[in-house]
């Protein structure tokens, strides 16, 4: 019963449809959303020191309410300065 | 009487606007509402064949825009429901022949007289979707569990948000529980979850529907038929019912009886 294992098109239906809501809602192509990202991870980094792989910056959507969701750990300076 | 200026919109084209606003008007009229439509596509009629009434029409919206008749003249009563009325599309006009304050007007004039005016708008997002908008006091979007339905009633319904029209109500259309069940079709939560508004009704896919714009007497007439139920409740929220979503689950469907046989449920 292989067609059983085909990948189901209505969840790749939708998740194809998130994805192209939030660029057509925000008027922002992919390239722009990681052009935005770089610029602001160089603004954040001149004044603390982030853990630039740990990153995670998103659009993400609420209903009809869009977000961009960063998540930015920081760098422990404490200890640097302490050492 | 104040009558309530319902659209019918959807920004892709044939994903059922012209037959819902033709079933929620019977399914309105049916229980003694009166209804007038209003065919918003020029140069595109259909509304009229849908509803059976197109050997009737003798002026247009048109003609009472440009002042060749008065807007009673243009009023094409149904065969049946004297309550039912079409102002049908101009077919050969040019689009720009109207404009938003032309429908305000028209719309202000029949309020007094009509419970519900239903505005059957043109697919796209350019002038005859705005003109069908303009004087509208709710706006249901249709879809179709689709990509480009989905995506097209999004654009949509951000066009109205910016326009602050009171949010827009969504009709899904043409859902196939098979195809749903079988995960190869978006389900109506699915729909909901993308486009983030509220739900005024769901319609199940039926062969009756396309009988129903052959013969020109909607299935909302047809008292078994299921599409017909679904319009049938869309009209009774529009009148403020509470009514429960029906259960969409075919029983006995093909794919119910193959997942028993293989003990998959």
């Amino acid at each position: 019963m292989l067609w059983f294992k085909r990948k189901q098109s209505a969840e790749s239906a939708k998740e194809r449809l998130q994805l192209v809501l939030i660029h057509d809602r925000t008027d922002l192509t992919s390239a722009e959303l990681n052009e935005m990202k770089d610029e602001l991870l160089q603004v954040i980094s001149r004044h603390v020191d982030i853990d630039r792989d740990s990153v995670q910056i998103d659009l993400e959507h609420d209903g009809r309410t869009q977000r961009l969701v960063a998540d930015i750990p920081l760098r422990s300076v404490t200890r640097r300065r302490a050492g | 009487m104040t009558a309530q200026v319902v659209t019918i919109s959807s920004g892709k084209g044939g994903v059922g606007k012209t037959t819902a606003v033709a079933n929620l008007a019977f399914a309105l009229a049916m229980e003694g509402d009166k209804v007038v439509c209003i065919d918003g596509d020029i140069g595109l009629r259909n509304l009229d064949v849908v509803m059976g009434l197109e050997n009737r029409i003798v002026y247009d919206i048109v003609d009472v825009i440009e002042g060749r008749c008065k807007l009673r003249q243009a009023m094409i009563r149904d065969k049946h429901l004297s309550e039912l009325y079409l102002i049908p599309a101009a077919q050969t006009r040019d689009k720009n022949a109207v404009s938003p304050s032309d429908m305000k007007r028209i719309c202000d004039e029949l309020r007094l007289s009509a419970d519900f005016i239903l505005i059957d708008s043109p697919a796209g997002i350019e002038r005859g979707f705005r003109n069908a908008i303009a004087p509208a006091d709710r706006v249901l979007v249709i879809t179709n569990p689709e990509v480009s339905a989905v995506r097209d009633a999004d654009r949509v319904i951000g066009i109205l948000e910016a326009e602050e029209k009171h949010s827009p109500a969504l009709i899904i259309n043409r859902l196939n529980s098979d195809l749903v069940k079988q995960h190869d079709m978006l389900s109506a939560e699915d729909v909901l979850d993308l486009l983030g508004i509220s739900l005024i009704g769901i319609v199940p896919e039926d062969e009756g529907v396309i009988v129903g714009s052959n013969r020109g007497t909607p299935v909302a007439q047809d008292p078994k038929s299921r599409a017909g139920q679904a319009f049938r409740n869309i009209a009774h929220r529009l009148k403020g019912q509470d009514v429960p979503f029906m259960d969409l689950d075919k029983q006995g469907g093909l794919w119910d009886r193959i997942q028993k046989m293989t003990g998959r449920r």
